[in-house]
């Protein structure tokens, strides 16, 4: 097949095309054709332009694909990865169904503005050099800083859209000077030509460098660039909650990999500290802080900062186990963030949402199937065996004790034990506490998220296989 | 000889008893009675299908046997199960006692019942396959999950300060055990496999023996429990409901001694030389401080918890002589404490269940309208302070034997501790037992039910059975604990004789 504009092959970028045109055209549907249905109609085609996307990468040739002179890369590390922000920008828009059947609330941009940050994620975990990269961020912050304040009515939203915004906007920045400080000193903006130009850490180089990662930490919300997190969190509507927390943070994390790894191998001993510790600060801040938070939300905050840090250990250790650990590691991640936000998203009372743990008192009476998938879900989270979370960590310790890191593994294990802490507040909250009332029957397409995820996560220990050879092979294509 | 996976049947089949109670909906009363027997069948049956590993076990044999193995996770982790002298007794004791669970809640567990069942079925499941796993992330897999279920038990099914101590007992565990898991990749990365039987047969540099010793030992000295890390027991076993303490006392501490059985001494038998010291004078504080502080206690439940860190001491004092007695010793003790700690708290609970206080004051001159209680209790107590012709008396005195030939010191005091343990027992039988009855709450109290009989004395007959002969489990192991020991002196040999040559 030729399929190319300009001299450059586009058959790489195909779903990134479908995606980008989808969107536009959903766009001009959702202005021209106003009426009631219209938000149901574009968020159900919004879905399925997520699916068709998702075909398509699976369906694009074995192998690594580049385009754009080398920016643009089609590895399995990016299929792996795209397909993960795929299937979470794709639940996100069914968990946010119910937010928008809301009369005050029907927008039909929304969806939308989730498939162009997909957009962005898509090119971001592509990425194949510095212009490419910014390219993706922005495109995928500037659709999330709008979703952020959706609820345009409600002060929480657009204060936690401006925190946001201003913030992100600090970081692009810190981003940018990085990049260009990169660029100056290595004549090259290429990934490729940027590791065979940094052999050795030359200050002006290990200073872009910081600046470059600054800026990445920021949209890991890793410490010290986390204060957004949960402000951002507990003001955004619910379901934008569970999006920020799952498909930006699979982009973020890949790009992440993807720069250190293949830009900087030269360097790993620089960015390794760099790496370490903003793991080991994010590990602690993350346990530590979590555990005095009565909102749910801000509680779901912290848990993620934490989770960052975790996936860290992982790329601190610079190898292809280390990127594998990675992988599975924000594979599970997803699946367990979804899962669980599904379940937030069912507390209401009354159709209004409650988001005080001290809300959940008593589910497991009220609503035992829920409360035993959300218990799951949250032993999972601190890493109990046999759950899904439990080989999220194991597959990244493990390469850090291989790259002989082990003070970051001790503190990280400890870390751990005292995340489970405020993990089993919460079960304690359901399970030993008496009732504080029923809950509002849980929506279809909750259930649905809920099921798939919970399953997922408890018998994953069954047959661990598939998603492990993939992550394999996906590392793998970075070295 | 079939070739049907007969381990994996008896570890997973009450996985199997859990979701039929999960499909018999309802929480009437019939459907509490039906979760109750589901519950008491596959446990029976379990049992029963446990039977047959001991039939077919070869007690010649030191090696694994009933082996299966899958591909599981990749590269070098693997679904491998199988047994030894030295697992299967425990594997036999968790699945004996489980029924003993089972029916020691049909009275006094009434709200939640199907929930509490699938949660004990789920734990004989978890602590099964501990005991049968032959590879270390597998064995990770089953000995950490058991904390779900029994932190559920503790917290939904305990007493008044539930939260508190499930919340320790959870995080206590968690703590030691992460560490270990660190130790199990450092381990992995050196031998390039967690498979436990090709573990055992490499040689573990010096340095990483230490280390991954220490973190075993952070594990398994929490589990065990012992002293100064045991103070999560005492208030779990106190919360607990009586099956939970059951569990807990006969089978959860004994994955700890089992630890050190199957992964420090055999793995690292450097490290375990270097470090008997250090346990020898935690089991001797463990046996004399923790009889001393039970000699305080005024409740029922702490009392028998601070006698079961006393006993774990002799275990642990045992499995670190590395000698023949001491090793087959700390097994039968284990065993023993198994059937012995778990009757004594059964007997709590059937006070507990009349009486609903276990303060020690409460009760006096039980044995005037309860004789066939007291002749019961009595038995339990005697095998707790380790009289001879109870199966308390053989495990005490192989450990002490075998810790003689290595440590007189050590010895010397454990045997003080044993006059210690007399005298917390006797004065607790005396108390609760004995006495004039003059509280009038005790007046109407009731002797044993059927039900109760027959969940004691099966427990009664072991004990004595085990202390006149005790066989059968000294048999089932002494290939396996003879292969150990043999192992264990010519690692250590081997080092001494290089570290002469060097001289």
């Amino acid at each position: 097949m030729s399929f190319s504009s300009a001299g450059y092959q586009l058959l790489p970028v195909l779903p990134e095309l479908v995606l980008a045109v989808g969107a536009m055209a959903l766009l001009m549907l959702g202005a021209y054709r106003g009426g009631e249905g219209t938000t149901r109609l574009v968020t159900a085609l919004a879905f399925a332009l997520l699916v068709v996307t998702g075909a398509l990468v699976l369906l694009l040739p074995a192998g690594k694909l580049m385009t754009f002179g080398g920016s643009f890369i089609v590895d399995d590390f990016a299929r792996f990865l795209k397909i993960l922000a795929l299937i979470a920008s794709a639940a996100t828009v069914i968990l946010s169904v119910e937010f928008l059947a809301d009369p005050s609330r029907r927008i039909f941009e929304y969806p939308i503005l989730v498939l162009l940050s997909t957009l962005g994620m898509m090119v971001l975990i592509s990425a194949g050099d510095l212009i490419m990269l910014y390219l993706g961020l922005e495109l995928m912050s500037l659709a999330l800083y709008v979703v952020a304040a959706s609820n345009r009515d409600n002060v929480k939203s657009t204060e936690a859209g401006l925190k946001y915004f201003v913030l992100g906007a600090l970081s692009s920045g810190m981003l940018l000077y990085g990049a260009s400080l990169i660029y100056g000193f290595t004549g090259t903006v290429d990934f490729a030509g940027i590791a065979a130009a940094v052999k050795t850490g030359s200050v002006g180089i290990v200073f872009g460098l910081v600046f470059l990662l600054a800026g990445l930490c920021f949209k890991v919300s890793a410490v010290p660039f986390h204060m957004w997190t949960p402000d951002v969190y507990e003001g955004a509507p619910t379901p934008v909650t569970a999006f920020f927390a799952s498909a930006p943070k699979v982009a973020a994390l890949a790009v992440f990999t993807r720069v250190t790894l293949t830009a900087f191998p030269g360097i790993v001993p620089q960015w390794q500290q760099i790496v370490v510790f903003v793991a080991i600060a994010s590990m602690a801040l993350g346990s530590f802080a979590a555990i005095g938070q009565k909102n749910i939300k801000r509680l779901m905050a912290y848990s993620s900062i934490g989770h960052m840090g975790f996936a860290l250990v992982g790329l601190a250790a610079g190898t292809v186990e280390g990127a594998q650990g990675v992988l599975v590691y924000i594979a599970i991640y997803v699946a367990m963030t979804l899962g669980s936000f599904a379940v937030i998203l069912t507390m209401k009372r009354n159709g209004q949402p409650v988001e005080q743990i001290g809300d959940f008192a008593g589910l497991s009476r009220t609503n035992p199937l829920l409360a035993f998938f959300f218990a799951m879900l949250l032993f999972s989270l601190a890493g109990i065996p046999p759950l899904a979370g439990f080989f999220a960590k194991w597959y990244v310790f493990v390469a850090a004790i291989k790259a002989d890191l082990f003070t970051l593994a001790v503190i990280g294990v400890l870390a751990s034990v005292v995340g489970a802490f405020y993990y089993l507040t919460i079960i304690k909250v359901m399970y030993f506490d008496e009732p504080a009332g029923q809950i509002d029957p849980m929506r279809v397409e909750l259930r649905t998220v809920l099921a798939v995820a919970g399953i997922f996560n408890i018998l994953f220990f069954v047959y661990p296989g598939p998603l492990v050879s993939v992550a394999t092979a996906a590392a793998k294509s970075l070295f | 000889m079939t070739t049907w996976p007969i381990l994996s049947v008896v570890t997973f089949l009450p996985v199997l008893g859990a979701l039929v109670i999960y499909l018999n909906r309802g929480d009437d009363e019939a459907a509490r009675r039906n979760s109750r027997w589901i519950a008491l069948w596959t446990t029976l049956v379990t049992f029963a299908v446990s039977l047959i590993l001991v039939w077919r076990f070869d007690a010649t044999n030191p090696d694994f046997q009933f082996v299966e193995k899958a591909n599981w996770l990749a590269s070098g982790i693997n679904y491998h199960m199988g047994v030894d002298g030295i697992s299967l007794p425990f594997v036999i004791l968790t699945t004996a006692l489980m029924p003993f669970c089972i029916v020691a809640s049909w009275k006094s567990v009434t709200v939640r019942v199907r929930e509490y069942m699938m949660a004990f079925l789920l734990l004989e499941t978890l602590m099964v396959g501990t005991f049968s796993a032959l590879d270390l992330v597998l064995f990770y897999l089953f000995f950490e999950g058991g904390l779900i279920p029994m932190f559920l038990i503790i917290g939904v099914w305990g007493g008044p300060r539930r939260v508190y101590a499930s919340f320790k007992f959870f995080l206590y565990t968690l703590l030691g055990s992460v560490l270990m898991l660190l130790a199990i990749m450092a381990l992995y990365w050196n031998a390039g496999t967690t498979d436990i039987p090709t573990l055992m047969r490499t040689a573990v540099p010096r340095s990483l023996q230490t280390w991954a010793w220490l973190a075993f030992f952070a594990s398994f000295a929490v589990k065990m429990p012992m002293w100064p890390v045991h103070t999560w027991l005492p208030d779990a076993h106190v919360e607990a409901p009586t099956a939970g303490s059951v569990i807990l006392a006969a089978i959860l501490l004994k994955m700890g001694g089992y630890g050190f059985l199957r992964f420090s001494l055999p793995m690292f038998p450097l490290a375990s030389h270097d470090f008997a010291p250090l346990i020898f004078s935690l089991s001797a504080i463990a046996i004399v401080y923790t009889s001393l502080v039970a000699l305080m206690q005024e409740d029922i439940k702490k009392l028998i918890a601070y006698s079961s860190v006393a006993h774990m001491g002799f275990v642990t004092m045992g499995i670190f002589a590395a000698t023949t007695q001491g090793v087959a010793g700390g097994i039968f003790q284990m065993v023993s404490h198994g059937i012995v700690s778990g009757a004594l708290f059964l007997c709590v609970g059937i006070v507990y269940d009349r009486m609903h206080t276990r303060e020690i004051a409460a009760y006096g001159g039980l044995v005037n309208r309860m004789p066939l209680y007291a002749l019961v209790f009595m038995v339990f107590t005697m095998a707790n302070v380790g009289l001879p012709g109870t199966s308390g008396f053989v495990g005490e005195f192989m450990t002490l034997l075998g810790t003689f030939k290595v440590s007189i010191p050590t010895a010397t005091i454990a045997t003080l501790g044993v006059i210690l343990s007399a005298c917390y027992a006797l004065w607790l039988y005396r108390k609760v037992v004995f006495g004039a009855m003059y509280k009038p709450a005790l007046a109407g109290i009731k002797d044993l039910t059927f039900r109760e009989s027959l969940l004691l004395f099966p427990l009664v007959f072991l004990t004595i059975l085990f202390g006149i002969y005790p066989n059968p489990v000294l048999d089932m192991s002494a290939a396996s604990v003879q292969q150990l020991v043999n192992n264990y002196n010519a690692a250590v040999t081997a080092v001494k004789a290089a570290a002469l040559v060097v001289q």
